[in-house]
């Protein structure tokens, strides 16, 4: 089973008609997700992928003909800001973006808006989310993972292809694996994903990926120890990374020592998480808490 | 990307906010003259993109043109924390009677930005900000409303500014918000904040960061980019849209992703190997991008050996073997590659290497392993 998609999600395509949009709706309809249509403004009344889905000029009137619920922004990253408020407007339950590159203070005004709606955001530049035997909704190879008990959130995008596809060849499954983006403000961040999972009767344990940067892993760490009774294992990648050289002192005061390494691994081993020092050690760390 | 402190100061001056009157150069003899005009007593300050200037003697007060002149000869020839001082701002000195921190950055854990204002501001605000954070005063900035004046005259109480500056800081501090909010910045900052022994208030250092993501917005300020402090790899990395940073490792890395490209030098570093770079050839790279990623790592003499590790999502591995082949014959080089290819196409790029004979590993782990051996071989 799965959170946040399955095959009852009716799913539109923001920016449908671009090369990256196009390639990866078929992707999607061929892993079974049930694509009702997607947007292309000026393109309305379209049909692509050889007339199986169409084309609508708004999302409004797309949500209208459709009854859709969820929508995949593939829109270049000077129209990704509108595309997300137009989502929210249409009413989706749930918008993903994939889109890179999108500005600081554009995503700091769509959070402020989005709290004010029922719409929740994944993303930007996200991998989007894949429920194995269900649906993807996203552009996480759908190949790489096998339905099973585990969920997995990460912050990264390919990185997370590498730890399904490690956890795959050891024959451990994913009820839903969720890339919430690497950006330092998005909509959905790790608190958000493990609550779920907790609630999700068939998701066992949980995979936490994160990086170095931000305090999201120490702020999941003090979820972990409070709300969670189902074990996490968790990898932060750059342990390696050098420091950079910081300018100004703002960010500093802020963020005081969390952001490096060594703060995320102390928090969430305090927080009884068992660290991975490398990708490939997580599926050995998952067996060993089965014992 | 990062301004240096003589272009936020111009940045702050289009807001209304006062800054001493000064000027930048490369040369110490300009200095002098620059000097005289600014009435002798000057401040000459190394212009680097990096914090702790002062401590590390990049910024010094001359007392007259003569003494400018030696002064400025000996920061020009200095590098700080590694970056080698190549211009300097001279300012007119100010008497100092007191120092404020004013800031703005976003705090990712609440979404929102924050202007944060301390009393004691100058070299160690940081230090203040661990042990005495009481001494540190914050006003979240909703979004959708922006700084009110009401939380700049809270702010002045909290840092005790007297009332009869009370005016000019909210000048101060609208303008810090409003170069913030059009420039798109990531920090703005002003540190310290001065009051001069004639009760004015002047804008003494100042930093602006900018977000990449919104660059595309203000080609003015992409042509304030200084060239001068990175490494020719890394602009020549940018060009092709890659990201790139040099470290002083022996492996060469060739990964997509970021996170995917840290884990593959957590890996070799686990391993005992020492990474030579941060490479990111980014998402759906073709060809083209792939080879001259390789022309980057393979120009650097100290490379020993080369990790590619690519798992295709967007990016096609079959692309990217072809880009590594091509680069290689090209290069004439003997360096060992390691290549690692995994999810979309992988197995036809794996064939399009087997028939060039490159060294390949089927997991990270294994392609790793042989990475560093060979980058511990013997030439």
């Amino acid at each position: 089973m799965s959170i946040l998609i399955n095959k009852d999600s009716k799913v539109l395509i923001q920016g449908i008609t671009g090369r990256e949009g196009l390639f990866h709706t078929e992707l999607m309809r061929e892993f079974g997700t049930n694509i009702v249509g997607g947007t292309s403004p000026g393109k309305g009344g379209e049909w692509v992928l050889n007339g199986k889905v169409p084309v609508f000029d708004s999302m409004k009137l797309a949500v209208d003909v459709t009854g859709a619920n969820t929508s995949v922004i593939f829109v270049p990253a000077r129209g990704a800001a509108d595309a997300i408020y137009e989502a929210a407007n249409a009413s989706l339950k749930l918008v993903i973006c994939i889109t890179e590159g999108v500005p600081i203070q554009d995503m700091i005004k769509i959070r402020a808006f989005l709290d004010q709606t029922d719409t929740r955001l994944i993303g930007p530049n996200c991998p989007g989310v894949l429920s194995p035997g269900e649906a993807k909704a996203g552009i996480i190879p759908g190949d790489i993972a096998i339905p099973g008990s585990i969920g997995l959130v990460s912050r990264s995008g390919t990185l997370t292809y590498e730890v399904l596809n490690a956890l795959t060849l050891k024959k451990m499954g994913v009820s839903t694996c969720v890339g919430i983006g690497g950006d330092p403000i998005n909509g959905t961040n790790f608190i958000d994903v493990l609550q779920m999972f907790e609630d999700d009767p068939h998701t066992q344990s949980c995979v936490l990926i994160g990086e170095i940067g931000g305090s999201d892993e120490e702020q999941a760490a003090d979820f972990i120890a409070r709300e969670m009774s189902k074990p996490v294992v968790a990898y932060i990648a750059g342990q390696s990374a050098p420091k950079g050289k910081r300018m100004g002192h703002a960010g500093a005061i802020i963020e005081g020592t969390s952001g490096t390494a060594e703060s995320k691994i102390k928090a969430l081993e305090s927080a009884g998480v068992r660290l991975a020092r490398f990708p490939e050690e997580i599926p050995e760390l998952l067996k060993k808490i089965k014992l | 990307m990062k301004l240096h402190e003589y272009q936020s100061k111009q940045i702050f001056t289009r807001y209304g906010i006062p800054i001493p009157r000064g000027k930048v150069t490369n040369t110490a003899s300009d200095v002098k003259q620059i000097a005289e005009e600014l009435g002798g007593r000057v401040v000459i300050k190394s212009q680097v993109l990096v914090g702790g200037r002062g401590k590390a003697g990049g910024i010094r007060l001359a007392k007259n043109p003569a003494e400018a002149e030696n002064l400025a000869t000996l920061i020009l020839g200095m590098e700080i924390k590694g970056l080698p001082v190549r211009k300097v701002l001279v300012d007119e000195a100010i008497s100092i009677t007191r120092e404020i921190y004013i800031g703005i950055t976003n705090d990712r854990s609440i979404r929102k930005p924050v202007f944060i204002a301390s009393a004691s501001g100058g070299m160690d605000i940081e230090e203040v900000a661990q042990s005495s954070p009481e001494k540190i005063n914050q006003a979240i900035i909703d979004p959708l409303l922006g700084l009110r004046d009401y939380q700049t005259r809270d702010l002045a109480v909290a840092i005790d500014l007297p009332h009869e500056h009370w005016r000019v800081f909210t000048l101060v501090a609208q303008g810090l918000w409003s170069a913030y909010q059009d420039c798109d910045a990531t920090l703005a900052e002003i540190n310290p904040l001065v009051i001069s022994s004639d009760q004015k208030m002047t804008a003494l250092d100042g930093k602006i960061v900018l977000d990449d993501n919104a660059l595309y917005r203000h080609p003015d300020l992409v042509e304030m980019r200084d060239l001068d402090i990175e490494a020719p790899e890394e602009i020549e990395a940018r060009k092709y849209g890659l990201s790139y940073i040099k470290l002083d490792g022996s492996i060469g890395c060739m990964v997509n992703g970021a996170g995917l490209a840290m884990a593959t030098m957590d890996t070799i570093k686990i391993l005992g190997g020492e990474p030579k770079n941060f490479l990111d050839i980014g998402g759906g790279a073709g060809e083209e991008k792939v080879a001259a990623a390789f022309r980057i790592i393979l120009s650097d003499r100290n490379v020993r050996s080369v990790l590619v590790n690519i798992f295709g999502g967007i990016t096609r591995c079959d692309e990217v073997a072809n880009g590594i082949v091509n680069a290689y014959s090209e290069m004439k080089t003997k360096v060992p590659v390691v290549v690692r290819l995994a999810g979309t196409n992988a197995i036809k790029g794996m064939e399009i290497l087997k028939d060039a004979h490159f060294k390949t590993g089927i997991s990270l782990l294994e392609a790793a392993k042989k990475a560093v051996l060979y980058a511990r071989e013997k030439k």
